[in-house]
């Protein structure tokens, strides 16, 4: 039996519920590790790091999913919502964690977002979430419909690349982490052009994604 | 701390010698540097004598200064000068001294050092990056040093270079910067009083992640002014290159003097956030001059220093 065959069938019985509960744990043990004092000299900044870095790994993971299917037979496409879900919620932590803990002041806050621009980038990406994160449901697939809903959720791509540039742009000089992650999405993305899609006898093309 | 009563001690006579010499265990333990270097000379006290430029604010901890540092060529992260800076050898060091110098010349560290009248400074460290600490240094005035080697009418200003060696320093893979670090300063401002080389902190030789054998520190200028690990020193007529002005000169002026009022492009720079407070610390606001306006202020009277960031 294949490997491909195999996992498969073996995520056949694995739920996605547990992911978000999973998902969950590390964000505690952050907080956790933060307030006995066992994060460093700076456990703001580690926090709001740590937090923003995590998202981008699930923004990679989520974007993963559909090429994996497409060009390995993998069929991860249940797991998506729950990733999907878990990045909202991991930028949501770290964009607090600036708000609240960082920056502090409410009209720094204001201006930061205006006159800065990886902050402009930054948060830009975090809005287009909200629609993403409020339409993660069954009801809204129904009440919008598949191809709308589908359009709708294009909107990942804009966020993967935005959170990238966002990351890319914050750091001191050009250091290579960042532009990793840069090259990553816009391959994940590439991979999603048309002239990768001809593997005749792979998986046949699930839902448009 | 402001009004709080002054006294002529030391801070190291307050953290108790056992105190940070456990710290030292414990961070030679985490670099596995239990090869060597950090045991011997670290052992032994400076005996620096108290200064009247020290602030009496609390100073950080020697942990906290020793495990949280800017350091690019042992790596970008905080963490990692802590980590490999104990593979620089240190011992034996000597600076070449050149350009616009009456004795120009290779250095042997001890006789570029020889006399100088130790000092402890406790100084505001502000960085760039919008933290700040308070760091119990010990060395002497630069200007010390420059009457040692001699300075010729014509130097106007005056440039230094870090260490730069690929095997004793893994960051230097990365081209983040234009190698070897490069800072400079005005004549005028190198030979302020309050301009020291620094060889120690909390009474201790300089532990290798702040800048081992010996750097510079300028306490009204932003951190990265205050290059580490010198091994060159250059008088000049011109105004030297210095590695963050080269990388971003929009970021990064020659002067890049603490200014709450002159914001970095992708941050503000009216406050900063005192490291060592814990989660819910308070920012501060940032003092013109990292508060040291009345000692500095004159160096730049008529200038703009919006335009001369």
């Amino acid at each position: 039996m294949d490997v491909v065959g195999t996992l498969n069938a073996g995520f056949k019985r694995l739920p996605p519920w547990p992911l978000c509960v999973l998902g969950v744990l590390p964000v505690l043990w952050l907080f956790y590790r933060a307030v006995i004092g066992d994060l460093g000299v700076d456990p703001v900044k580690r926090i709001e790091h740590q937090m923003g870095l995590w998202g981008l790994w699930l923004v990679i993971a989520g974007l993963s999913i559909t090429p994996l299917c497409r060009l390995a037979g993998l069929r991860l496409m249940k797991y998506r919502r729950a990733i999907g879900l878990l990045t909202f919620f991991y930028i949501l932590v770290h964009l607090l964690v600036w708000l609240v803990l960082d920056v502090q002041i409410l009209s720094e806050i204001w201006k930061d977002i205006l006159k800065r621009p990886y902050i402009t980038i930054g948060m830009a990406a975090f809005v287009l979430m909200i629609p993403l994160a409020l339409t993660s449901n069954n009801w809204s697939v129904r009440k919008m419909g598949a191809a709308v809903w589908c359009k709708l959720h294009k909107l990942t791509y804009a966020v993967a690349i935005l959170g990238s540039v966002h990351f890319v742009m914050l750091v001191k000089g050009w250091q290579v982490e960042p532009l990793i992650y840069l090259v990553v999405i816009l391959t994940l993305l590439a991979l999603r052009l048309d002239i990768f899609q001809r593997r005749p006898g792979q998986a046949q093309r699930s839902a448009k994604a | 701390m402001t009004g709080r009563w002054k006294n002529d001690l030391n801070w190291s006579d307050v953290t108790p010698k056992s105190v940070f010499l456990n710290r030292r265990k414990l961070i030679a333990g985490m670099g596995a540097a239990a090869i060597g270097g950090v045991a011997g000379p670290a052992l032994a006290k400076l005996n620096a004598a108290p200064s009247a430029f020290s602030t009496d604010e609390e100073p950080n901890t020697f942990e906290q200064i020793t495990s949280y540092n800017n350091f690019y060529e042992f790596g970008t992260s905080k963490e990692d000068p802590a980590k490999y800076a104990h593979k620089l050898t240190t011992q034996p060091w000597s600076v070449k001294v050149d350009g616009l110098v009456e004795k120009p010349g290779d250095y042997p560290l001890e006789e570029l050092v020889d006399g100088a009248p130790l000092e402890e400074r406790i100084y505001r460290f502000r960085c760039v990056e919008a933290w700040s600490m308070v760091v119990p240094w010990v060395g002497f005035e630069l200007k010390h040093l420059l009457d040692k080697v001699g300075v010729q009418p014509g130097a106007k200003y005056i440039g230094f270079e870090t260490a730069n060696r690929p095997r004793e320093m893994p960051g230097l893979a990365y081209r983040v910067l234009e190698w070897p670090y490069r800072e400079g300063l005005r004549m005028d401002e190198a030979m302020h009083p309050l301009t020291i080389m620094a060889t120690g902190l909390y009474d201790e030789p300089m532990p290798n992640q702040n800048g081992a054998p010996i750097r510079l520190i300028v306490p009204w200028k932003y951190g990265f002014k205050s290059i580490k690990s010198i091994v060159r020193i250059t008088l000049t007529a011109e105004q030297p290159q210095a590695s963050w002005n080269m990388a971003a000169p929009n970021e990064y002026g020659f002067y890049s003097n603490v200014n709450p009022d002159v914001s970095h492009p992708r941050w503000s720079q009216a406050t900063e956030r005192k490291l060592g407070g814990g989660l819910f610390a308070k920012r501060q606001p940032t003092l013109m001059f990292n508060g040291y306006q009345e000692e500095v202020a004159d160096l730049y009277a008529g200038m703009d220093l919006k335009k001369n960031f």
